[in-house]
């Protein structure tokens, strides 16, 4: 990952020339991989003139883990708790992925209640991603306050994941074919009521940070990514859109049930930091919208209504049991509930859960852009090869050639404007 | 020789403090007499005594409410185990960095590593001998007092750029160059802004300057009336505030000690009690700074009701009514100048901690075109008018002072016309679309 392609580097203070006929020695910094901004584990070594990079090269790897190798080695329900750890800020997408490329191998049919709930679960954990992303990059440029606030609007919607999947942040919640469990009695109106208390947060921040004359100076044309930069690099998610490009799997390739729901894709203007973070409070609020019409729509409704109806059928079949007891007469089959709701398959033991030989890609738009899954199935109960294709780390392979040429301090702005996570990129 | 000395004696009489006379009768009223001889230079080390050890309680204080005034902020709850409220906890952090190790490494510049904190933390407590606490809580009323104030204060730079140099680090250098740059750029703003004070008040000697903003000098009486800050524009206060924020390395121009970006800056080596004493003369430079926003613009130890209220409501009559014990009026006086004086510098040290919880860092081209290409224009503009301004006090013309208001009236109306159209340039050059 080096961008020693560009020999020249040109250095470029709006307004001065730097002359370079003096004989001055480069320095030469060693960012990370310890260091308050780099996110994690992230070493970048960074040729300085004054304070103007001059050559930057990233060296990922402190952070390698194997999770690849690791899901050839166990089934495939014994490495869905790893996924949680490769991207621990939005873990729903990696597991939507995985249970969607197993899916797809063995032919399942998901019901459409789970792939709305998968739907609502993924939209909140989109919008902890981006808060904490707005936290961090405002951190970043050395305000401190919005990251107490990301965090505490944050821990509102972990307690609304915790009450269906027990955990905070390594949820595991998806099966194969569904859900570990159906949400619990009035989910729905808290993550309703989320949805209402959530915008005004949203329009606070944007007051202290929009038209921050410090902000706006710091970040407005700077680290421009254009089109053909994205194409070089792989750069996908909020980043190409803030480049123009409305690239968003969920419009153009919809998944889950994407293409019920009405909601915008922003894009920016000119590809800069400033337009990367307006990208994303923009999607915030897209995120609600499309939390806000899943609940409207999500067949069955509360689970309180669907546990009535489950009753319901399971007293019609005992009374028609009881009758054909009586009668001695086979039992009058029961009209059983909604398909769109409800999943009776075969029961199986997970563990064991092995899906026919194939292979399968899905993608998802995660919060930091395309992720994907390969996975090659040889119909044993071991995966025979899972790739993850993590938007990270191409998000990351552009950083040395945005900031060539740049001030030191902006490596942090833009640094923080790409929203790498390094376990994405080292996995 | 003998001449020379009898001068310097005057010199000395006339420039450090002799005991006040309420004092005598303290002394007197327990029954101990003063000697006569005890007025020059012993009383001066005894005030600046007295005045380092309230400074020192101060800083201890306000490192605690810093945490707790960002805690407000951030809707935290901050340090609350140590002692009530978390009174304590400064002190427990002291006593930990106390015996915590003192680690030097091998290639570090032993003897100039120890320097550098020490030549930061002096000058920010030297200074506290010129800052007038009250009208006699003053070790040096010295003549130039403005003058030695900053002289001393832009010494404290020199502290951090040895210690970064010296810690064999490259944040710590970057740091240090860093406070270099940021130490020229904003001296100059500051010391214009002062320059425009001392100009009108045509005294560097700080508390004369206290005296002039409350004796109805400019013909208003009445307490803030006449306070700098008010009779020469907020602009020379607008100037003098944000470049006492650049001095002290505080947020948004926190540059040297950068945290996401230079990890701690010029500090990052140092433990101990070292980044202790960093620690505490950061605090120390605020605190001096505050009170000297207060001394020059906001009327010092007076109250802002005009004189003071011991004066009005004749507070130790009452006393001595009540318990029948003559002689407390200076002392009474002094006690309501110094809660005043503390009083008016805590809001200005809680408005600063207030900006560095809602702003972000500036990058250090922005921060340098900002203090040379806005903030030394407008000072030296500021300077300008003020002199305008001194001359028709000076003279008393109405027929001056009327046109002078005319042209200050469309100079100021065009000055904001300019820069908002020059601004709105700016903004719709900056979200003009660079994408085709």
């Amino acid at each position: 990952m080096t961008a020693t392609d560009v020999t020249t580097p040109q250095i470029q203070i709006p307004g001065v020339s730097v002359e370079q006929d003096t004989d001055t020695e480069d320095l030469v910094v060693n960012i990370g991989p310890q260091h308050p901004s780099t996110h994690g584990v992230l070493r970048l070594i960074t040729t300085l003139n004054g304070e103007v990079v001059k050559e930057m090269e990233a060296v990922i790897g402190y952070l390698h883990r194997s999770k690849e190798k690791m899901a050839e080695g166990v089934s495939y329900f014994q490495y869905q708790p790893t996924i949680d750890r490769v991207e621990y800020l939005s873990s729903f997408y990696d597991h939507y992925a995985y249970v969607t490329a197993v899916e797809k191998i063995a032919g399942l049919k998901v019901p459409k209640r789970v792939e709305y709930i998968r739907m609502i679960t993924m939209e909140l954990n989109r919008i902890t991603s981006h808060l904490l992303w707005f936290g961090t990059f405002l951190l970043d440029l050395g305000a401190t306050s919005p990251f107490f606030y990301a965090f505490r609007d944050r821990e509102e919607i972990f307690k609304i994941f915790e009450d269906i999947t027990g955990a905070r942040m390594m949820y595991n919640y998806y099966r194969f074919g569904g859900l570990n469990n159906d949400i619990t009695p009035g989910w729905l109106d808290k993550v309703r009521y989320f949805c209402d208390w959530f915008p005004d947060r949203l329009d606070e921040y944007e007051a202290i940070v929009n038209k921050n004359p410090i902000v706006m100076d710091r970040t407005i044309g700077l680290g421009l990514i254009d089109r053909e930069l994205c194409m070089k690099y792989g750069v996908t998610g909020p980043n190409i859109r803030a480049a123009g490009v409305p690239m968003d799997l969920r419009k153009t390739n919809p998944y889950c049930c994407y293409d019920e729901i009405e909601f915008d894709v922003p894009v920016g203007e000119r590809g800069d930091v400033y337009d990367r973070y307006i990208v994303r409070m923009k999607e915030m609020r897209e995120s609600l919208r499309i939390i806000r019409q899943a609940i409207d729509k999500i067949p069955g409704g509360d689970a309180a209504e669907v546990e009535k109806l489950r009753q319901a059928v399971a007293a019609k079949e005992e009374a028609a049991k009881a009758k054909a007891k009586e009668t001695g007469e086979k039992p009058e089959p029961v009209p059983p509930i909604n398909p769109d709701f409800e999943f009776k398959g075969q029961k199986i033991n997970l563990m064991t859960y092995k899906p026919p030989a194939g292979e399968a890609y899905t993608t998802v738009e995660s919060p930091r852009g395309l992720l994907g899954c390969y996975m090659i199935s040889d119909g044993t109960p071991k995966a025979a090869r899972v790739k993850w294709r993590g938007a990270s780390f191409s998000n990351l392979a552009a950083l040395p050639e945005l900031m060539i040429g740049q001030l030191y301090p902006d490596l942090m702005a833009i640094f923080g404007s790409l929203d790498v996570i390094m376990p994405e990129v080292d996995r | 020789m003998v001449e020379l000395v009898s001068v310097l004696k005057t010199m000395a009489v006339s420039q450090v403090q002799s005991y006040p006379d309420w004092l005598a009768q303290l002394f007197g009223f327990i029954g101990v007499s003063l000697p006569d001889d005890f007025l020059l230079f012993q009383w001066a080390v005894i005030l600046f005594t007295a005045i380092a050890i309230v400074g020192q309680a101060a800083v201890v204080f306000m490192v605690l409410m810093e945490r707790k005034v960002l805690a407000w902020l951030t809707q935290r709850i901050g340090p609350n185990r140590v002692g009530p409220f978390g009174l304590l906890q400064t002190l427990a952090d002291g006593v930990k960095l106390l015996f915590k190790e003192d680690i030097m490494t091998r290639d570090q510049d032993k003897l100039l590593f120890t320097l550098g904190p020490a030549l930061f933390f002096l000058p920010c407590f030297v200074v506290y001998a010129l800052i007038p606490f009250t009208s006699e809580l003053l070790a040096i009323a010295l003549p130039t007092g403005a003058l030695l104030f900053f002289a001393l204060s832009s010494i404290s730079v020199i502290g951090i750029v040895i210690s970064g140099w010296a810690s064999n680090n490259k944040y710590s250098l970057l740091g240090g160059m860093r406070s270099a740059a940021q130490a020229i750029s904003y001296e100059i703003p500051l010391v214009l802004a002062v320059l425009a004070v001392v100009l009108y008040a045509g005294t560097m000697n700080i508390r004369d300057i206290i005296e002039m903003q409350n004796n109805g000098a400019f013909g208003f009486p009445f307490g803030f009336i006449s306070w700098f800050s008010i009779w020469l524009f907020p602009l020379s206060f607008i100037i003098f505030f944000i470049s006492s924020i650049a001095e002290v390395n505080r947020i948004p121009f926190d540059l040297p000690e950068a945290e996401s970006e230079l990890v701690s800056g010029y500090n990052t080596e140092y433990t101990g009690m070292k980044f202790a004493t960093f620690f505490l003369a950061e605090y120390a430079a605020l605190f001096a700074m505050g009170a000297l926003t207060v001394c020059f613009f906001f009327g010092g130890y007076y109250s802002p009701l005009g004189g003071l209220l011991s004066e009005t409501l004749k507070i130790d009559v009452i006393l001595q009514s009540l318990i029948g014990i003559d002689g407390f009026a200076g002392l009474v006086r002094q006690l309501e100048m110094i809660s005043w004086m503390m009083l008016k510098t805590y809001i200005f040290i809680f408005v600063a901690m207030w900006i560095r919880g809602s702003l972000p860092r500036l990058k250090p081209d922005e921060l340098m075109g900002f203090s040379w290409k806005f903030l030394i224009p407008l000072s030296l503009i500021n300077i300008f008018m003020i002199a305008i301004q001194k001359y028709w006090h000076v003279t008393s013309d109405l027929t001056f002072g009327l046109a002078w208001a005319a042209v200050l009236v469309l100079g100021v109306g065009g000055f904001c016309v300019m820069m908002s159209r020059h601004f709105t340039a700016k903004l719709e050059e900056r979200f003009k679309p660079a994408l085709t």
